[in-house]
């Protein structure tokens, strides 16, 4: 539904979206994911033709987006970042002329209207004026707007930046069922949005895609191997040494639990694919007469995943900006 | 221009939420009637001429002030995103708003029609023609303000610049030839120019006279500057 090839967007000097390619499958839920100034909102932009890619192509419903601009903004519902509304208008007024700019006839007007409003969860404030409204109103006023034309094809920049816990957890919810019927891009930097909505998830960092697949794809990958933490009282050094030969374990660390808890240390254990080495290392510690305190298998978040993915990226263009 | 009036209707409508755009009618329509009384008296020709001719003079700032808002509050608060992505074009835009804005400046004018209605009371054997004429210019008069404040407007993100580099540009091609022209001493040159700007025109459509030149000047430098706003508006793309 969405095809993007070697898109490519230069301000100036610089160089916000690098060479980035990816496709979205009908009725997926993407997660466009990155840290801030990665280059989400400017893909965003210009995949619903508001800006002109430097270089590269994307097509929408099978639409290009820089020769068949029109025909890609009828298939294409956008809200952009912060949700940018007439603060004059009321909600019903604003949804209406919303209609008419995009040709749409009195009669479907009125009944996608009312739709919306229902979707949205609009009815109370439907002849309010926007400018009263509250933040989380406001961005399922935006909401509404985009939907208003039933497109295919939806894109939402940081749809819930600014909302509350509840209204974050509908919002969410009201996402993931527009899912199916519509194919949904949206971008964030909140890990655990992606993990709720998208059924997959792109990683962008400094303008190129740095992963990509579903979150437990993403998950399992290879970086973000889970560690099992061995806490204890043992002397550091020899803590080491004796989980190192540990069968099954690949690398150790040891981490000190500081000074308020200086007999504990924690040796962080990675173990190689397919080995559970909690059972010996429990075994080893109390050999060696340690008293033993907790042993626990780190579960992998896409946190950890993502600040090392991006953290790397931002190392590698740091580096390479010094040469 | 298929999207043209509904952005119109939009606009329109918007002026009459925002307090500014009183303020502007109740000081414009105060000042005009203020004109209009200090002609208004027996032994005085039952004319509009002088009100025009001080109303181009009212309109330099007046506008500005209306148009400062028209394309830099978009930029300011991103609406000029949800407005550019659905599927209307640049023109639709800039057409649109310049006839929304054209739109409240007639709603301005109306009221002054108070005062021909006077002079049809007072004076039932006065001259309609110049009356005309004198709204017709000024009507136009208005719509090159309009142009030039909306492409100004499309150019920034802060209304204050907007309107302060409209006023200067009115205040340049209005108020300054005028005050050239009134000089004696003048060279060819700027004689030239000062004849061929904004108020030696107008004055001709305040004396009765509809000169097809004075005519296409107003609707082309319209023309032009509304031309130039499309092109402030599709700047986005090569920036």
């Amino acid at each position: 539904m969405i095809s993007v090839s070697e898109l490519t967007k230069v301000y100036g000097q610089t160089l916000a979206v690098d060479h980035i390619s990816f496709d979205v499958p009908e009725g997926q839920i993407v997660g466009f994911l990155g840290p801030n100034g990665a280059g989400k909102s400017t893909t965003l932009k210009i995949l619903t033709c508001y800006l002109p890619p430097t270089s590269g192509g994307a097509t929408i419903a099978g639409f290009n987006i820089f020769h068949q601009s029109e025909q890609v903004r009828e298939k294409l519902g956008y809200l952009p970042e912060n949700c940018p509304l007439y603060t004059e208008m009321k909600v019903e007024e604003y949804l209406d002329f919303r209609g008419r700019l995009r040709g749409m006839d009195r009669e479907l007007r009125r009944k996608r209207i009312d739709y919306v409003i229902e979707r949205c969860w609009l009815p109370s404030v439907r002849t309010k004026t926007i400018g009263h409204l509250s933040k989380g109103f406001r961005q399922r006023v935006g909401l509404a707007d985009a939907l208003l034309h039933n497109p295919p094809v939806l894109i939402l920049d940081e749809p819930t930046v600014g909302l509350d816990p509840a209204q974050i957890r509908e919002s969410r919810k009201l996402i993931k069922e527009l899912g199916g019927d519509h194919t949904v891009m949206l971008s964030t930097h909140i890990l655990p949005e992606v993990e709720a909505v998208c059924d997959r998830a792109i990683v962008i960092a400094s303008g190129k895609i740095v992963a990509q697949g579903t979150p437990d794809e993403l998950r399992q990958s290879r970086r973000m191997q889970a560690r099992v933490l061995v806490e204890c009282r043992a002397p550091a050094k020899e803590l080491a040494v004796a989980m190192e030969r540990v069968s099954g374990v690949r690398e150790v660390e040891v981490i000190s639990n500081g000074a308020k808890d200086s007999h504990y240390v924690t040796a962080a254990l990675r173990p190689k694919e397919g080995y559970d080495v909690r059972e010996e290392a429990a075994r080893t510690v109390i050999q060696h007469g340690w008293p033993l305190r907790e042993v626990r298998l780190e579960s992998a978040t896409l946190e950890e995943f993502f600040v090392q993915v991006t953290a790397s990226q931002a190392m590698a263009s740091g580096a390479g900006g010094e040469q | 221009m298929r999207r043209s009036p509904v952005i119109a209707r939009r606009e329109l409508s918007s002026y009459f939420y925002s307090p500014i755009a009183y303020v502007v009618m109740v000081i414009f329509l105060f000042i005009c009637g203020v004109l209009f009384f200090e002609d208004f008296q027996p032994g005085h020709v039952a004319a509009m001429r002088s009100l025009f001719e001080w109303m181009v003079f009212l309109l330099v700032f007046a506008i500005p002030v209306l148009s400062m808002g028209l394309m830099s509050q978009e930029w300011a608060t991103g609406t000029i995103e949800t407005l550019m992505t659905a599927p209307v074009e640049e023109t639709d835009v800039i057409i649109g708003k310049f006839l929304g804005s054209l739109g409240f400046f007639l709603v301005l004018l109306a009221p002054t029609m108070i005062y021909v209605l006077m002079l049809v009371i007072y004076s039932p054997s006065f001259d309609f023609g110049p009356i005309f004429s004198g709204y017709l210019g000024i009507v136009l008069v208005g719509a090159l303000f309009i142009s030039i404040g909306l492409f100004c407007s499309s150019l920034t993100r802060s209304q204050v610049v907007a309107a302060v580099s409209a006023a200067a540009i009115l205040f340049a091609i209005t108020i300054v030839p005028m005050w050239l022209g009134q000089r004696t001493t003048l060279g060819w040159f700027l004689r030239g120019v000062a004849d061929q700007m904004v108020f030696r025109r107008y004055t001709d459509f305040s004396r009765g006279v509809i000169d097809t030149g004075n005519l296409i000047f107003f609707l082309a430098t319209t023309a032009v500057f509304l031309f130039l706003s499309v092109k402030a508006l599709e700047s986005r793309r090569w920036r």
